[in-house]
């Protein structure tokens, strides 16, 4: 399935599509009580820090412009800049891979490992290795990735998923990491408890001989600057600077947007990045590397840039500013559906809103008719975003698609979706807050006040995003009745 | 066969089109600060992630040094404070060792870094290292537990932006604000995952910083 006639993330290999369709896994995971308990406990704890930090910030809608701005501007020059990125990282010694998609990225990043011949390498938490499926895909050539952060440690410890892009152990509670470390971290003291720093002091002992003697890191890239071929990772633990100084090759798999034209620019995202994600004035360590240095971290460093899916999401322009995303988390912590369901129900390593939006496109609709419906076009997401994606819009944009791409089929589903956000009051109201708190926080454009049946139950007491060019009524109606027509 | 390079740029140009809109980046937000707290919101912050601050005057700084690392010592090689005497280098009267770029597992037995700094940041409470002779390669404070990091008061600016124009963006860069955290359970930010757990800020008073 193609759009524009662009080849979308192929199947077979990486995350971006799960075992079952959301509705159903949705609805497995509300039985889930001590799941819900741990994601709200989780997600009341930062969005009250993170609104506190941007109380603090007086420019913060000026900076949010920006940032939007910027990652607008990067796309229309999208090739100029990637070039000129692949110039600066060469000229300053590194060496610059394209990959068209996931199955090409894990060739090039194992070919790469095995030229070294070792047979372990060292991680830091990347959203995009796991798009790709890179873990597994360098198992099968025999090669272990050792996950470094702490979450990512406890989900590969517990052969679990990540359940969010910041926190991905964030539906596990302080016990249950105990129980895990105990069950299945070598070496670790018997009588371990639940306290978190003893949980950091587990971690740092058993990972300090990995670090010490890894020869080889891989990594994603929060940033990297096209001016100056200047990467970047922002971090917390200080697993992210052991990848990236001790061992003697660094390889980066990056996606295409994750380009920005100058230095300069990074003003904006590192304000906007810690004070969303985790709710801090900054993090602990901002890591920035320009190909290699003479006597100061790897010998080799390699940038691997990945399509994958993502030049289809270019092609649609209303859905395109998906790809604008710093993956800061705060539209999860905000999802009063992500609340409840946590992230694994999504299917995809890009849960709650963001998810919504950035999967469906990087697969192509067809493969994830439901997540554009996995939403109560509440509006909470679009008021929290650092980088303003109008995500509300945009699912409404995309379930126009997969209504066009499914048919008739998905009938069943979209009132199954609707009909399950609609089953509890408590959710309800809970969203109906947090959306008038939105309008208090900005004015908005482009809405409605009033969504036909059966979403009318939904806007009566707020705003809902107007559909870019048809009522939802009329969409619904204008839906093609063959399956598999349209896209 | 096209090259994945090729056919991804071509890829990129279909999909914006033949005349992809201009966007204009309007930056409205503050670049420069007004503050003549500096020194002190540095410090506020800075206590706010759990660090130690020192102040001392410029001919304080070897004794401040001293007084504040711990066990075994290296120091970046060009660290300004440090003397040769007959039984090796010192600073301040404590013997430390002088960084020499051998294997970062050697670091491991070290208990505390010490080095200077190439700008900082009082809104976040940030320092910056950019391997300057004074600074050292970023291992060195990485590995040992305790990092003493010695920052005059010239190079303290107010905001991020400013904080960004005084960097070579081509130097490896660590930004570091306060010790080592993780927020990975339960969101709590807990002091002390892999990085130094203990950060000693020595804040000099003078000019000649920058
Ligand atoms: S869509 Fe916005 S709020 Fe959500 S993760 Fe991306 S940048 Fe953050």
């Amino acid at each position: 399935m193609t759009f524009l006639g662009m080849p979308t993330a192929p199947r077979g290999v990486g995350r971006l599509r799960g075992d079952a369709p959301f509705p159903v896994a949705a609805r497995a995971a509300l039985t889930d009580t001590q799941l819900r308990r741990n994601i709200g406990h989780a997600t009341e704890t930062i969005r009250a820090r993170r609104a506190a930090l941007v109380a603090e910030m007086p420019d913060w809608e000026q900076l949010r412009r920006a940032g939007e701005a910027i990652k607008a501007d990067t796309l229309a020059r999208l090739p100029e800049v990637l070039v000129q990125l692949e110039e600066q990282v060469t000229a300053a010694g590194g060496t610059v891979h394209w990959a068209r998609d996931a199955i090409e990225a894990n060739a090039i990043v194992t070919s790469l490992v095995q030229a070294t011949g070792a047979d372990e390498v060292v991680k830091i938490k990347s959203m995009v290795t796991q798009e790709i499926g890179l873990n597994e895909a360098l198992a099968a050539a025999g090669i272990t990735a050792h996950e470094t952060d702490l979450a990512e440690l406890i989900v590969q410890l517990g052969h679990d998923r990540p359940s969010h892009i910041v926190v991905p152990a964030i539906h596990r509670n302080r016990t249950e990491i105990r129980d895990i470390f105990r069950r299945a971290m070598p070496g670790v003291r018997p009588d371990l408890t639940d306290d978190p720093p003893q949980l950091a002091e587990a971690a740092r002992t058993y990972l300090r001989r990995k670090f010490l003697s890894a020869r080889v890191a891989v990594s994603g890239a929060n940033f990297a600057v096209a001016e100056t071929g200047t990467v970047v990772i922002v971090e917390s633990e200080g697993n992210g600077r052991m990848c990236l100084t001790l061992p003697e090759v660094l390889i980066t798999v990056m996606g295409i947007e994750k380009v920005i034209p100058t230095f300069a620019d990074l003003e904006v995202f590192l304000q906007l990045l810690p004070r969303s994600a985790t709710g801090e004035r900054m993090n602990p360590y901002t890591s920035m590397w320009t190909g290699v240095t003479a006597g100061d971290g790897p010998r080799e460093f390699h940038l691997v840039l990945l399509d994958n899916g993502r030049t289809a999401t270019l092609a649609d322009p209303d859905g395109r500013a998906a790809l604008h995303c710093i993956r800061c988390g705060a539209c999860l912590n905000v999802c009063p559906v992500y609340e409840r369901v946590g992230g694994h129900a999504y299917g995809s390593v890009y849960p709650g809103p963001i998810g919504a939006v950035i999967t469906p496109q990087l697969t192509g609709v067809a493969d994830n008719p439901d997540l554009p419906f996995a939403s109560t076009l509440c509006g909470a997401c679009f008021d929290a975003c650092p980088v303003r994606i109008d995500i509300p819009s945009m699912l409404v944009h995309l379930r126009a698609r997969a209504v066009a791409s499914k048919g008739a089929s998905l009938e069943r589903g979209v009132f199954g979706a609707i009909a399950w956000t609609l089953r509890s009051p408590r959710r309800f109201s809970a969203a109906i807050r947090l959306a008038r708190l939105g309008r208090l926080l900005g004015r908005r454009r482009d809405r409605i006040s009033r969504l036909p049946w059966p979403l009318s139950r939904w806007t009566v007491a707020r705003d809902a995003p107007r559909p870019p060019r048809q009522s939802l009524r009329e969409w619904w109606r204008s839906r093609p009745t063959k399956p598999g027509a349209g896209e | 066969m096209t090259s994945a390079r090729d056919e991804i740029l071509a890829r990129v140009r279909t999909a914006l089109g033949p005349n992809p809109a201009p966007v204009t980046v309007l930056r409205e937000y503050r670049r420069s600060s007004t503050m003549d707290n500096v020194i002190e919101l540095f410090e506020d912050r800075l206590r706010d992630y759990g660090a130690t601050v020192v102040h001392v005057t410029p001919d304080g700084v070897a004794a401040a040094v001293a007084e504040q690392v711990r066990g075994r010592v290296r120091v970046a090689p060009g660290l300004p404070w440090l003397e040769s005497g007959p039984d090796g280098p010192h600073v301040g009267g404590v013997a430390v060792e002088v960084d020499d770029g051998g294997p970062a597992a050697e670091l491991d037995a070290v208990d505390t870094a010490v080095t200077g700094a190439a700008a900082a940041c009082a809104v976040t409470g940030t320092i910056v290292l950019d391997g300057s002779p004074d600074q050292g390669r970023r291992a060195l404070t990485l590995v040992p537990d305790r990092h003493v990091c010695v920052v005059h008061s010239g190079q303290i600016v107010g905001a991020v932006p400013e904080l960004l124009a005084r960097l070579n963006p081509r130097a490896p860069l660590t930004f570091v604000s306060g010790p080592s955290a993780t927020a990975d359970i339960e969101l709590q930010r807990v002091k002390g995952v892999h990085g130094p757990r203990q950060l000693v800020v020595i804040i000099v008073a003078d000019t000649t910083g920058q």
